[in-house]
């Protein structure tokens, strides 16, 4: 992993020499199908305003483009006190608001305190929770974080209640980032559709349903970004149509990517060979077993589905769109073990198992999966492969909202395919991995660990890890972590399936480092970093 | 008149007041939980239990409901739970693109259908004409997605007449109106069809024919006017196919208006935009019936307000 990291960072500093030489200028289209929903950094939770809103806010922190490494971004650096509990963050100066005011620490004091607010209603308050006065500021009994201290104009202290050596990558989320109280105010609920910022762009038209328009902002803080003058986003516009348009050369990027069904088509066109360029994200796709339900409260009828099922073949049902996983962690999150071989499949050894566990002739057991493409289809392959070891498996093919109500509750869904539904983490570090989906925390009605695994022992290392907040401490934590994920997949809750790969499709007119076109954090693209050939 | 307007349009709130009651059963059976939606993965249960509070879900059905009906008498049909915006904003937005193009779906299925109705009636049992009704049969059955997407391929893609999707210029509005007007054509065709057989074994117009008209004056003077009449009284009517007719094709163009509002609000079950389009689409469906009953007046003297 490290390697991987340090080759990452290589390749962008080599392409760091090109890009002192672009010239600012141009335009791109990108297309979408969905309108944008909201550009509220407290509150946009998608893949679309994701990193549309990463141009139009900064927060604290950032990543390294095209890299999971992380940086001071608003911060100019930062300052951890020796028990992990004070983060003490120096603000770059003179850093201006799209509407020309100056940022400051009271700044950024007000914008963590209104997306804790309750009345803010932000799915990401939860991620603060280690910040002192948390519980008073999201109940609404508190104004202020209590953890949050304007120190001087370009200084703020925050304190936390725990250590948290996440909290470097909570301070890069989006619901961190920096807004200007004024306009946070004016606007109120609608802050969302006039969205103002620091970022490298600004919006400067939004007609809904329609079209956005993204302006340079010329007084972006960091010379030589954003590259381009403009971005238009075009919504509404169907994937197949995109893409049409795309070879034309109407359109520059279609943000939903090539549709499933043209998949195979689109790849092996020689016309579109050059447009594709091909990632990995932090996304597990599996298949969790109830541990709370007979007969899967046995390890070693876990074990035994881990062995039956044959991941290369559902890799081919879905065209070659991923690769076979064998561990809870994506091979591109820090923490992921290489040397892991999990269980590989064998069917023989998998029957030998069962029958161990007495379950000789098999059983009769149930599959949840969400009923839109290509989900069934992966279903049906894994109740072949059960088969194949005498467990036969009934597919309950349901809407999603129905599967993750199923998995939710405790005693409903012996096992579901989690595709559609995947886990991609928030941020690049195990622990995101963990807490919700395969820990005691997440084990609750509602909650999203639908194994109901919950290892007393596995928790407590898994709180310890994540207070080894000093930076000298981070490879040991890491390596801690992998023990963690390993030991959780010999005993067997899920069967990791798959870790789907990125396939953004973008026309020859852009250009830019490889790795922003398949930006761990920014979906489909690094807008900031996309350049235009024909400004050239 | 004015007194039958008057309680023809008091009828329509009631039936609005109830299309609203059976549409809000029908969401709150759906399994999907909005304040859980609105917290999303991360949250812990205690914010997603004060979203719940905020957006008083947690008030028994019928307070909720009487609730919504509250605001909708003010005009206030509720915020997105997703777009966080008034639904009133985000259809007032959407409504201008959707009329126009509905506008357009009538002419066209108008010009179509009755051109095409006339000419096989006119070539009654040749040829023509039963090539004619097969193809308005297809018209009538064919999947409007499948012929918005067989239009794009042909006059789009491949020869480039019209833009590929979207809005803005007169181009953008030639293949979505044809799509959306291809069904109505069909039915168009096979009524003005009959309606024109009628209308020329009819008396009249063998008299017109006696005095020495040409045929093709007897044609356009007498026939079709008579035979038009009981149709375009089926236009009001037309409201709620081209209605439902929107929300594909305006999907399928890439079209800016309230039927891709309503297609992407039942993807992301954002509830307030589905009622509030919900809602419209019905509030339209009414007045164009009203029109169609009040134009039924007007074509036929012997109908009687009551």
């Amino acid at each position: 992993m490290r390697k991987w990291l340090l080759a990452g960072a290589a390749i962008f500093l080599l392409s760091g020499v090109a890009v002192a030489e672009v010239k600012q200028g141009g335009s791109m289209t990108v297309t979408y199908k969905d309108d944008v929903s909201t550009l509220d950094p407290a509150i946009g939770y998608d893949w679309q305003n994701w990193s549309m809103i990463k141009s139009l806010f900064d927060s604290l922190m950032d990543y390294q483009p095209g890299t999971t490494e992380l940086i001071p971004d608003l911060a100019e650096s930062y300052d951890i006190s020796q028990d992990g509990l004070t983060y003490t963050f120096k603000l770059r100066q003179g850093v201006k608001f799209h509407n020309g005011r100056e940022m400051t620490a009271e700044d950024v004091k007000y914008s963590l305190e209104r997306t804790v607010n309750p009345e803010t209603q932000s799915p990401g308050a939860g991620f603060f929770g280690a910040i002192k006065g948390f519980d008073a500021a999201s109940s609404g009994d508190a104004k202020e974080l209590e953890g949050v201290e304007v120190v001087e104009e370009a200084t703020v202290k925050i304190v936390l209640s725990r250590p948290d050596a996440t909290f470097l990558h909570v301070m890069a989320l989006n619901f961190a980032s920096v807004v200007p109280s004024e306009e946070a105010e004016k606007h109120g609920p609608d802050f969302g559709k006039n969205p103002v910022g620091t970022g490298a762009f600004k919006l400067t038209e939004w007609t809904l349903g329609q079209r956005l328009v993204f302006e340079r902002n010329a007084d972006y803080y960091q010379a030589g970004l954003p590259r381009l003058d403009q971005i238009v986003f075009e919504v509404g516009q169907e994937p197949i149509v995109a893409l049409l348009r795309l070879e034309r050369g109407e359109v520059d990027i279609a943000g939903d990517g090539i549709p499933p069904a043209k998949f195979l088509e689109v790849k092996n066109d020689p016309k579109f060979k050059d447009m594709i360029i091909e990632g990995s994200q932090l996304h597990t796709g599996y298949v969790t077993m109830n541990v709370k339900m007979a007969p899967f409260d046995n390890v070693k009828v876990r074990q035994a589905v881990n062995m039956a099922i044959n991941k290369d073949r559902i890799v081919r049902i879905i065209n070659g769109r991923a690769v076979p996983a064998n561990q809870p962690l994506p091979p591109l999150m820090p923490g992921y073990d290489e040397s892991y071989e999990g269980f590989a499949y064998d069917q023989e050894k998998a029957k030998a198992l069962l029958a161990e566990a007495g379950f000789a002739d098999g059983f009769d057991t149930e599959l949840f999966v969400a009923n839109t493409d290509p989900q069934p289809r992966i279903a049906q392959a894994i109740q072949q492969d059960l088969a194949g070891i005498g467990i036969r498996a009934q597919i309950k093919s349901l809407a999603q909202a129905n599967v993750i109500a199923a998995g939710g509750e405790a005693d409903q869904a012996p096992m579901i395919w989690s595709g559609g539904m995947a886990w991609i983490a928030d941020f690049p570090d195990p622990s995101n991995f963990y807490g919700p989906i395969l820990g005691c925390g997440g084990a609750v009605p509602g909650g999203w660990n639908w194994s109901w695994y919950c290892n007393e022992e596995l928790d407590a290392r898994a709180a310890k890890a994540d207070s080894m907040a000093d930076p000298a401490q981070a490879e040991p934590r890491i390596e801690e972590w992998k023990k963690i994920f390993t030991a959780i997949q010999d005993e067997a809750p899920w069967v990791p399936i798959f870790n789907e790969q990125r396939f953004t499709i973008r026309s020859d007119r852009l250009d830019g480092p490889e790795g922003i076109f398949v930006d761990p954090v920014h979906i489909p693209v690094h807008y900031d970093y996309v350049f235009a050939k024909d400004a050239q | 008149m004015a007194a039958y307007l008057l309680r023809r349009l008091l009828g329509s709130i009631l039936i609005l007041i109830g299309i609203s009651l059976v549409t809000f059963v029908l969401l709150y059976l759906l399994p999907a939980d909005p304040a859980r939606q609105i917290a999303g993965r991360s949250a812990t249960a205690a914010t997603v239990e004060n979203i719940r509070e905020q957006l008083g879900l947690n008030l028994p059905f019928y307070e909720r409901y009487l609730r919504y009906l509250g605001g909708l008498l003010q005009g206030d049909l509720g915020r997105s739970y997703i777009q966080r915006t008034e639904v009133s904003t985000l259809i007032a937005a959407r409504l201008p693109p959707s009329l126009l193009l509905m506008g357009a779906g009538i002419l066209a299925e108008l010009l179509i259908g009755l051109t095409l109705g006339v000419v096989a009636a006119l070539r009654r049992r040749s040829r023509l004409d039963q090539g004619l009704m097969v193809l308005s049969f297809v018209g009538v059955s064919a999947p409007q997605f499948v012929v918005g997407i067989l239009l794009i391929y042909v006059f789009a893609y491949r020869l480039g007449w019209f833009p590929l999707s979207g809005y803005g210029t007169p181009q953008h509005l030639v293949l979505p109106a044809l799509t959306l007007g291809f069904l109505g054509a069909g039915w168009y065709a096979r009524m003005m069809r009959s309606s024109m057989l009628d209308v020329m074994q009819q008396d009249f117009v063998r008299t017109a024919r006696a005095k020495g008209l040409s045929k093709a004056r007897v044609i356009l003077r007498h026939a079709v006017p008579n035979a038009l009449l009981p149709i375009v009284a089926m236009v009001g009517i037309d409201v709620g196919i081209l209605m439902s007719g929107i929300v594909v094709v305006e999907s399928v163009f890439g079209w800016p208006g309230i039927g891709q509002l309503a297609w992407q609000a039942i993807q992301r079950v954002d509830i307030p935009i589905i009622m509030g389009v919900t809602l419209v689409a019905a509030w339209a469906i009414v007045i164009g019936n009203l029109f169609a009953d009040v134009l039924a007046l007007f074509v036929d003297p012997r109908i009687k307000l009551r």
